[in-house]
Order: structure tokens, then C-alpha cells, then sequence
């Protein structure tokens, strides 16, 4: 495509008014030799865009730059289709609304933001997406329990052809051993057959599931679109070609022979939820010392959960079967004495309805702490302080007691597997401070071919949960869903809805793959990154750093980029110290020439320069709330936005500092364990690479304050001027960089 | 010959149906959001922060316009409601009526309307608690940028902003419009509203101004709300020294919301943490029955009671009563641990009102079934239910329904071709 660039400044909305408009298109048409440069008071009307459009059309005008307002409004007016490539300079938000009207100043800051732009065109082409020849339309669930199973009909019923992997010999997971699940519908009052017939049948239909029953995933190689998966039947292997994975093994009760505080183990007649379930399977419950009939039975909430010694969290779906349990024992004989010893009773939503009918019941729920269980030769005795009486209580003459042991992730077995070698390798890339992965756990699931660990990472507590609440499928591993009880603690009710939310991620991914386009967070980019691998170091840090172990390595330490496991941050190329990584339109050399392009007077005109890198998804968007509220800052900052600040190259403070910007300001999303970054570790990762610059500024007789990280969200918009302040305040202080001029 | 429709009409654009038509279109689904306020995003743009992250949603909101304004798949429409559905799966016909917003597409945002405008009108997107003009954006982060004008609330005769405009924007005459879309299948996420706590009558919501809701609260908390996030009593204005949170106000109640809404215990938690981050000293109690803090959420309860030094006392609050003279709060409720009637004195209360699905009032125009509390028990081949029309939800998990819900949407249109 050739590169003819158009020019559209706007006076509307007073920017006209502010600025000297005629001054601001000789930036373009003198310094930059723009080709086409019109202006108009309102270009976002009917006339406006027609003059554009016009220009495209009969002008071949391919490169478009509109000078007005913020890129979040109008964005649908100034769509000229995907072959032509549009920038626009943000001069209402960012300049005029929080700077003083017709001033040098602000004018000058208005011809910089221009300059950036067309720099910026200048190494800026069209992204070629990356298409792969034969993208693997296929999903693979792994796990054939009630999430794994609902997982591929729904994937099936997209149309998808699904292969259905369970390590049993048969499908149902815990289903096989349930007598019946808490209800799903209304009025959620009964516990209902568990459907498992059917959805087995169902699937047995379905021409486009493969099922394999016992058999394992060996590995896991490949990438979206292109995962090839070896799974393993006995002794034998079969290879399998598919796009998206879902991982759906689910979670496991909690091992109740820790549970020996609560009499598990001293006593047959001390089961789990699970052995109770199997009881009521087989027909009438009868307790397994002497098959006695049950009369009287207690169950203990939270065994093991909300634990600090065993599970710190909830296993959210214990109370709910705990109640369902306790109508089992109520139906089979309504005299029945039955008890729930309780801390809170979480029968969330509409379960209220189900908690209800068992006090209608006559189920007796118990507000207390357990002391002791003991078997007191064939019964059982409970001790507990009653919360509510606040007195100690007893239940004796039990036939049985029910411990509710609550669950563990599959995930959450053996042992964490990162930094095993690529602790003293790192060594050269970073031999200090490294931020800590997250932990994977070698779980032998899927055994992922990646270069940063076998198996998803894992959030907390070994469940590979996403961290944002907006976006609970947000995956560290592209193309990986987890669904159901292995992502969070769950009930069934819960369980079917995430596997079809999870199966909605999987053929998206698929989709996506196929146009060559990223998933979420930056849905729909078609760039990806190029590495110039004649210029490699093999240091590693690319394929260390990248928050989603797209990259493999072979075993000289080279990169392998995976372009569809990408997700566009640019952390890679924010990392590598030869510069090799580029996109086609995110590059080191044009950010290099974006911040060149400002002007930086000389010393003696009294006017600092200060760089601001900010990120585009907090940072960009609070700046312009404050230009919306005609917040004022400081007219000596210039912007430019990143796509995270882990794209942040180093030698883009250098080139600052050498062009001689008396300070830099990075403003990035929130890290730690609440972090807020969509690339997970973004600003983290500036973080450390800022501390070896320091080093560097202070050897150059630099002040190291002069470059400064810190971390806003899209709220901030009312403290982010004031940031901006204090630190050109700093700034100035130090008096102007002595490398100004040179 | 195929007459199946591909398009997904998507009712409700809060978080749920954002998410369902974003997650539908991005794999390559032609969709409408039908959404009745001026802007997307629904009760989530309301809230100060999300549980347990403290996180702001405006935060997700931006990712979720962005994604929008990257695909023209996704279409919206503001200010519309769905009047009536016919047909069936694979080809529904749908009539939308589009309320007049008196500025059209010409709008840049530039707010000279609002500047001339002489008249106000109570702001709703802060529950009334303060004003704007009757030509306003409806807040910060609207999406989309665009003034609305408020017709109720002009003065008689007064056309100031047509005159300001200069992009002629503004249409006094602009009349309600009806649209017919062709759509093959629908996810209704129209939501929730909190339960009218004027029903509550003895806890005087409604009669004493120091009883607030937990909506009230996000607002009071926002930076964008009416107070600049300071919480402060709406009586007079000042600074507080006690607190307290009624949870179960109208849930878990055979003569109100018979379900739990599952999101207040967490919600009240959450707006403990803005309360002592404000005032270090201040008296925080929560009155409840259960805390509900299931799954990984034990983590914030437990942080909570940590960090914040709160005090629970596990009891539905009886009743309520104010000191006229000073706004003063009383509570008086049975400690079910101490076993005792307890009076307690508060500056302020905070009632944690319930969900109650938008489909309790106003139904799927279809053959939908609901439960006790009005939410959808069950669709029909075409048309399903996401989010709080479903169930009662926090964001997390509306989200993820409304990603399975959007799965859903896609089968009925491909399972017809």
C-alpha cells in the first residue's frame, strides 16, 4: 500500500480558538511535507467526513490523521473501513481543555502532539495479520464430569467438533456418584435426578464429539489454532489436532484423613459428603458399622474450609449439599432426627429457597463451633459450643456424622514447578530483582510444551482462576479456558453455566485465531511481533518475561515465538536488549522517532520537557477524564501512550534524556496482589528495568529522580494533574538536563 | 433458500449484556443492544469499586467500549426499549420504540449546552442527591459521549442550547421513533433494581434522611457522586462517627424478596473498607443473619474483619428509629451470640437492599417463566436469560452467564441454518 497521508484538522469544539490553527497545518505541510492538509470547524458532521472520505476515495489518501478530539468519541463517524490506516491527535482532551486558551505554550504542546503523530507514521505500516494454513477448528475438553461434559455439548451444539478426554473409564465425574443434585430450576426446592443418562446419551449423538474414556493428556504442544496433543490409552498414544483447549477436571473433596478433629477415621459411621452421597446412591441409607437404618444424623460444615490449618477459602458448594443431603435423610423417614452444625449458612441466591424447605423439614441447623466428635461404642457423640445459645451443646446417639470436607482443586497437587532451571539461567538476563511468577503446578493435566511451565498458572490456592472481575475467562495461556470447579470454587448450578461460558471462549479463540486476530484484551489486533533473529543474544528474557509463555525456546536458548499464543502487549519487545522485536505497527524505532519528533527548547528559553509514557488502558483513558472535567496541568508534559508499560524499552528513556527531556513519567496500572495490569505484570517489570537506568542516570551525573514510575487507574483522573505537577515541580528543581543541546 | 436470521438482539446493555453481545460479536456475530439509558454499562457505572479488588468498574467498562468501538459488529441503540417479539427462533421480529433525546448525531460533546442552560433537574445517576442541568451528559464516562436533554425539565419557551449549538445538535421536536429488527435469536439482560426500601417501613427509609441504601452508598463513596466521595449525612452534611449496615434489608423475607441477593454481605463488607479508610476511628457494625462470602471471597471477610475492626452482630435489625432533633440513628435488634436486645446508637445507616430482577415489573414480551421473585426460570428456543434477570449475582458471575448466554444465542442462530 503506498503511505499518502491526509491531514484533518479540526476547529470545532473551540479548539480554533484556542490554537492558531494555520500555524498547526504548517507543522504538517511545511515540516512534515504532508501531502493533503484540510481544516474545518466540524469534521465529525455529515460535510466533514465526506471531505475525508472524499479524499480517500479520490485523493488515495491511505494514511489519515484527524486533529481534534479524544479517540474515544467519534470513533464511529471517522471509520473509513480497515484498509486505510487512522491516527488521531488528541488536541480537544489533551490539549485545549487543560491548557490556557491562545498561548505559546499550549500551541506548542498542540504542534508537538501533531509532529508525534506523523512520526509516528512514518515507521507505522498496516498490520498483516498472521494466518495459519490450516487453523485447527476443533476444542478439546479435558475432563468428562458435569462441567467437562457440558463444556462439549455446548461447544458441539455451536457447531465445533469437540475431543473429549476423561482419565475414567466412563463419564460423569462425580455425577457417577451422586444420588441427586441440588435442583437447577425452579422453585429450587427438591433435589432432582442428576440428568447424567441423558447428557451421556447426548453426547453419544453427537457426531462431532470424539470421546476418549481412560485415557490421559501426555503433552500438550503447539498454540492456538494448532495445539497438537498426544494422549495417552493404555499403552498406547493418539495425536490430536485442535485449536482450544478447555480444562474442566474439576476438584477433588478435601483428604479427609486430616479431618481427624472431627472424628473422621475413629469411625466408620464418620463419613464424607461424598461416601454419603454413595450411601443414599445404593437405596435406603444405612449406616456402614452394622447397616442400621438411620435415625439420627449430623452433619459439620466448613470441614476444612474457611480453615486456616486446612482451606483458607469457602468451598462454596457444601452448605448447599449438605442441605440437600439432609433431605435425603428427611424423605427416607420425616422422624428423622437430622443436625447442621454451621458457621454461616451460604445458600446464596436462590438456594434460600432450598435452605427453607429444609427447616419446613424439620432439619436442625446449629450456629456453633465443633469441639470434638467421639464414638461412644457404636453411637456417635458431637461436642460444640452452641454460638447462639452460648453454651456447649451435644448431639448424641448419632447413627452417623457427615462431614462436609469441602474441595481442592485438581490443580492444586505436587509441586510448583517454575524456577527449577531457569533460575541460574536468568542470571545474565537479570541478576537482580525478577518479578515471581506465577506459581504453576506440575499437576500432570495437560503438560503443556511451554517453555514457562507445564500447566496453567495457578491464581491462589492452586485454582488457575482469571484475576479480573470483569473478565473472569482472562487466561494466562491463550486459546486455555478452565471451567467449573478447577477455576473457582463452584456449585454444579454454577459449574454447567461457566462450561458454556468457557465453551463460548474456546471457539471465539478459534475464531480469532483463523482472521489472525488477538483475544482479549486487545480483541481484534492484527499486529504481531517480529524478531529480527539474526541479532538474538539468546538472553531469554523475551521468552521469560511474557505474561502469557508464548514463547518457547529451543535448546541454544533462541526464541520460538508462538504469533497465536500472543496477545499483543508488546512485554517482549519491551524486554529484549538488541532491540529485535517489533511490530509492524508498535516498534522501538517508532517510539525512538515519536519522541524525537518533540521539540525541546533551548536551555535558556526556561521552557522544560517532560515525556510521559502512559498506558493505554488506565492511564490514556483517566488523562482524558480530566481533560473532560477541564482539569489544568502543566503545559510542559508531552504524552505518548503504550500499550502496557512492560513494552516500555529502555532505551526509549535513554533517547529521552539524550534528546534532553528534563524528566520522564511513566504512569501504569496497579501491580502486586491486587494487580490491575490486563498483562498481569506490566508495570512490575517497568519497574525493574527502571532501577538499572537509575544506576546509568547517576553515572551520567543525572539526577535518577528525573525518571519516575507511577501507578493510576481510570479513577485517578482528578489526581493524575496533580502528579503531573509535582513531578515537572521536581523536575524543575533540578534545573534543566545538562545534556540539553547536545 | 435460507431465511434463517444471523443477528443477536441483545436486551439490557449493564455489564451482562455488554458482555453477551461483545463475547457473541468477537466471534464474528452480527449484534443490537437494545439499552433504556442514555449510556451503556447499567448499575456497574453506579458502583464506586468492585469486591474484593477494590478496583473501579469504569476500569472494564473502558476495555468493554473499546472493544466496541473496534467492532462494527457490535450496534447499539440508547434510550430504546423492546415493545413487542414475534416469530420464533431463527427469525424474531422485534419492534423497539427509541425515546427522544433531543441531540442527534451531530452532538461532539462539547458541553456549551449544558453551559447555557438555565434549568435543573435531580440527578438520577446519583439517586437524586444532587442536580444537574436539564441539559446534561448523564455522567463522566458515558458511553456514549453524548448530551441528552431532559424535555420534562426545560423551561417553558427556553431555547438557549439550540442557540449555543453550533454543530446544530439539538431537536426540541425530535419525536419517539419505532424500529423493527430482524434478529435470529435474543438474550434478555434487562437486570436488576434495588428493592424499594420504602417498603421497609421500620427501618423509615424514605422518612429519616440518615437511612440510606447500598446504592446510595456506592454513590456517596464515588468520586463522581454528589458528595466528591466524601460519605457524608445527607441530614446536614456532616462528617460521621458511627455506622451501621442492616443486611437482609427485604431479601431472605417471606414478605419481601423470598430469595437472598447474594451480592449485599460482600457489598457491605466492601463499603466497611471505604467507611475506615475515611474516617480511621469511626464505629462500623453489620447486623446480620448469615455472611455470605462464599468461594475464595472468605479471603475479604477474613481481611476485612483484619483490617477494618468491624464489629458484627450476628441479628436481623428490629427496627429503626430517628432522634428528630439531632438525625440520630437507633437500631435496635436481638445479638443473637449475647443473647440480648441491643439499642445501639449510629449517624448513619445503611440498608443493604436487595436485587430485584427488572422482569418482576416488567416481563419478557414471550412466553417466559419466572420464579417467586420474578426471575426468568426458563426461556424459550431463541430467547434466553443473563445476568440478575436470572439470577441474583454478583459481576463475576453475571459476566460468566452472560458469556455462556451469548453461546447460547449463537446455537440458535447456527443450529437453524
Amino acid at each position: 500500500m503506498s503511505k499518502k497521508i491526509g491531514v484533518y484538522i479540526c476547529s470545532g469544539c473551540g479548539i480554533g480558538d484556542a490554537l492558531d490553527m494555520d500555524a498547526l497545518a504548517k507543522v504538517a505541510t511545511k515540516e512534515y511535507k504532508v501531502p493533503v492538509c484540510q481544516k474545518n470547524a466540524f469534521f465529525c458532521g455529515k460535510e466533514g467526513v465526506e471531505i475525508i472520505k472524499k479524499d480517500i476515495a479520490e485523493n488515495e489518501v491511505t494514511y489519515v490523521v484527524i486533529a481534534g478530539c479524544s479517540g474515544r468519541v467519534n470513533y464511529d463517524v471517522f471509520n473509513f473501513g480497515p484498509s486505510v490506516v487512522l491516527e488521531r491527535v488528541n488536541l480537544r482532551e489533551r490539549v485545549v481543555w487543560t491548557q490556557e486558551p491562545d498561548d505559546e505554550d499550549t500551541q506548542m504542546m498542540a504542534e508537538d502532539y501533531l509532529r508525534i503523530t506523523l512520526a509516528k507514521l512514518k515507521n507505522l505500516e498496516l498490520p498483516e495479520a498472521y494466518v495459519l494454513e490450516n487453523c485447527s477448528r476443533r476444542v478439546m475438553v479435558v475432563g468428562g464430569g458435569l462441567a467437562g461434559m457440558t463444556s462439549a455439548l455446548e461447544v458441539a451444539k455451536a457447531g465445533y467438533e469437540v475431543v473429549l478426554v476423561e482419565k475414567e473409564d466412563s463419564l460423569g465425574g462425580w455425577l457417577k456418584k451422586s444420588y441427586k443434585i441440588a435442583p437447577l430450576n425452579a422453585p429450587y426446592t427438591d433435589p432432582e435426578d442428576t440428568g447424567l443418562e441423558a447428557r451421556v446419551k447426548e453426547i453419544e449423538g453427537k457426531s462431532n464429539i470424539k470421546v476418549y474414556t481412560s485415557t490421559t493428556v501426555e503433552k500438550t504442544a503447539g498454540a492456538p489454532g494448532m495445539f497438537d496433543v498426544t494422549l495417552k490409552q493404555g499403552g498406547s498414544t493418539v495425536e490430536e489436532k485442535v485449536g482450544a483447549v478447555i480444562l474442566a477436571t474439576g476438584a477433588v473433596p478435601y483428604e479427609p484423613s486430616k479431618l481427624g478433629h472431627l472424628g473422621y477415621g475413629a469411625s466408620p459411621n464418620v463419613v464424607t459428603q461424598m461416601q454419603f452421597e454413595e450411601l443414599a446412591a445404593k437405596g435406603a441409607i444405612a449406616r456402614p458399622s452394622d447397616g442400621k437404618a438411620v435415625q439420627k444424623v449430623a452433619f459439620i460444615q466448613c470441614a476444612g474450609s474457611r480453615d486456616q490449618e486446612h482451606l483458607p477459602y469457602c468451598s462454596a458448594a457444601c452448605c448447599v449439599e449438605s442441605i440437600k443431603q439432609a433431605l435425603y435423610v428427611k424423605g427416607q423417614n420425616p422422624e428423622a432426627a437430622v443436625y447442621v452444625f454451621y458457621k454461616d449458612i451460604r445458600s446464596s441466591g436462590q438456594y434460600e429457597h432450598f435452605y427453607k424447605k429444609a427447616q419446613s423439614e424439620g432439619v436442625m441447623f446449629i450456629k456453633a463451633d465443633v469441639t470434638g466428635v467421639a464414638d461412644d461404642g457404636g453411637n456417635l457423640t458431637i461436642e460444640a459450643n452452641d454460638l447462639l445459645m452460648g453454651s456447649p451443646t451435644m448431639a448424641d446417639e448419632l447413627d452417623m456424622v457427615v462431614l462436609a470436607n469441602g474441595m481442592v482443586p485438581t490443580t492444586a497437587f505436587e509441586d510448583a514447578a517454575y524456577g527449577t532451571e531457569s533460575q541460574d539461567e536468568a542470571a545474565c538476563a537479570a541478576a537482580d530483582a525478577a518479578p515471581v511468577p506465577a506459581p504453576i503446578i506440575k499437576s500432570n493435566i495437560l503438560n503443556l510444551d511451554y517453555r514457562q511451565g507445564p500447566e496453567l498458572p495457578s491464581l491462589k490456592y492452586g485454582f488457575p482462576d482469571s484475576h479480573f472481575i470483569c473478565f473472569p475467562y482472562e487466561t494466562r495461556r491463550t486459546g486455555i479456558y478452565a471451567a467449573g470447579s478447577v477455576r473457582r470454587p463452584m456449585d454444579m448450578s454454577q459449574a454447567i453455566g461457566d462450561a458454556a461460558g468457557a465453551a463460548l471462549k474456546a471457539v471465539q479463540c478459534i475464531e480469532m485465531t483463523d482472521k489472525g486476530a488477538a483475544v482479549h484484551p486487545r480483541s481484534g489486533d492484527l499486529s504481531f511481533p517480529d524478531f529480527q533473529m539474526s541479532r538474538c543474544t539468546q538472553c531469554k528474557r523475551c521468552t521469560e518475561e511474557c505474561p502469557f509463555g508464548a514463547i518457547n525456546e529451543d535448546e541454544k536458548g533462541n526464541p520460538l515465538p508462538n504469533p497465536t499464543r500472543c496477545r499483543r502487549c508488546g512485554t517482549c519487545m519491551g524486554a529484549c536488549p538488541e532491540r529485535i522485536i517489533s511490530f509492524k505497527n508498535y516498534s522501538v524505532p517508532m517510539m525512538g522517532n515519536m519522541l524525537k519528533s518533540i521539540e525541546i527548547p533551548e536551555e535558556d528559553e526556561e521552557k522544560p520537557r517532560v515525556l510521559i509514557f502512559a498506558c493505554e488502558n488506565d492511564a490514556i483513558p483517566a488523562l482524558d477524564m480530566a481533560g473532560i472535567n477541564r482539569l489544568q496541568y502543566s503545559k510542559w508534559v508531552r504524552i505518548i501512550p503504550v500499550r502496557c508499560l512492560g513494552s516500555l524499552n529502555l532505551v526509549w528513556i535513554n533517547d529521552a534524556m539524550s534528546k534532553g527531556f528534563d524528566g520522564v513519567l511513566l504512569l501504569g496500572c496497579k501491580h502486586g496482589d491486587d494487580y490491575q495490569c490486563h498483562f498481569m505484570k506490566g508495570s512490575e517489570l517497568a519497574g525493574i528495568r527502571l532501577s538499572k537506568v537509575s544506576e546509568t542516570l547517576d553515572r551520567l551525573g543525572l539526577e535518577s529522580e528525573r525518571v519516575y514510575m507511577t501507578e493510576i487507574n481510570v479513577m485517578d483522573y482528578d489526581k493524575v494533574p496533580k502528579i503531573i505537577d509535582e513531578f515537572v515541580e521536581k523536575i524543575d528543581k533540578f534545573g534543566p538536563n545538562p545534556m540539553k543541546g547536545f | 433458500m435460507n431465511m434463517v436470521n444471523k443477528s443477536i438482539l441483545v436486551v439490557g446493555g449493564g455489564i451482562s449484556g455488554l458482555t453477551a453481545a461483545i463475547e457473541a460479536a468477537e466471534v464474528g456475530f452480527e449484534v443490537f443492544i437494545v439499552e433504556k439509558n442514555p449510556y451503556l454499562g447499567g448499575k456497574v457505572t453506579q458502583i464506586n469499586q468492585y469486591f474484593p479488588k477494590l478496583c473501579p468498574p469504569n476500569c472494564g467498562l473502558e476495555i468493554n467500549f473499546r472493544r466496541i468501538r473496534s467492532n462494527p459488529a457490535v450496534k447499539f441503540f440508547t434510550m430504546a426499549e423492546v415493545e413487542s417479539v414475534s416469530g420464533q427462533e431463527g427469525n424474531f421480529d422485534v419492534t423497539v420504540k427509541i425515546n427522544p433525546r433531543y441531540v442527534n448525531e451531530n452532538c461532539t460533546a462539547c458541553g456549551k449546552c449544558a453551559e447555557v442552560c438555565p434549568a435543573q433537574r435531580a440527578n438520577d445517576f446519583n439517586y437524586g442527591l444532587d442536580k444537574t442541568k436539564a441539559a446534561y451528559l448523564p455522567h463522566q464516562f458515558a458511553f456514549p459521549v453524548k448530551y441528552v436533554i431532559d424535555a420534562g425539565a426545560c423551561q417553558e419557551g427556553c431555547s438557549k442550547c439550540v442557540e449555543a449549538c453550533q454543530y446544530n445538535a439539538i431537536e426540541p421536536d425530535m419525536q419517539p421513533k419505532t424500529m423493527r429488527l430482524n434478529v435470529g435469536s435474543i438474550v434478555w439482560a434487562t437486570g436488576w433494581k434495588p428493592y424499594d426500601a420504602e417498603k421497609l417501613s421500620y427501618y423509615g427509609f424514605g422518612r429519616y434522611p440518615n437511612v440510606i441504601t447500598n446504592v446510595i452508598m456506592e454513590r456517596l463513596a464515588a468520586k463522581n457522586g454528589p458528595t466528591g466521595g466524601k460519605i457524608l449525612r445527607p441530614s446536614d452534611g456532616k462528617e460521621i462517627k458511627s455506622i451501621a449496615f442492616v443486611q437482609c434489608a427485604g431479601s431472605r423475607d417471606e414478605n419481601h424478596l423470598h430469595a437472598c441477593s447474594s451480592v449485599c454481605c460482600m457489598a457491605s463488607l466492601k463499603q466497611a473498607t471505604y467507611v475506615r479508610e475515611q474516617y480511621p476511628d469511626a464505629q462500623i457494625y453489620i447486623y446480620y443473619i448469615d455472611i455470605r462470602a462464599r468461594g475464595k471471597h472468605e479471603d475479604f471477610f477474613i481481611k476485612v474483619q483484619n483490617e477494618t475492626n468491624i464489629t458484627l452482630v450476628k441479628g436481623k435489625a428490629g427496627e429503626i428509629l430517628e432522634d428528630p432533633a439531632t438525625g440520630q440513628l437507633v437500631i435496635v435488634a436481638e445479638d443473637q451470640l449475647k443473647q440480648e436486645l441491643t439499642e445501639q446508637k449510629f449517624d448513619l445507616v445503611v440498608l443493604a437492599t436487595g436485587m430485584q430482577p427488572a422482569t418482576a415489573e416488567t416481563k419478557v414480551p414471550a412466553e417466559m417463566t419466572y420464579d417467586e421473585d420474578g426471575y426468568v426460570a426458563a426461556g424459550i428456543p431463541g430467547i434466553c436469560a443473563a445476568g440478575c434477570t436470572k439470577k441474583p449475582q454478583d459481576v463475576a458471575a453475571a459476566v460468566a452467564d452472560a458469556t455462556a448466554a451469548a453461546l447460547r444465542a449463537i446455537q440458535s442462530v447456527r443450529g437453524q441454518s
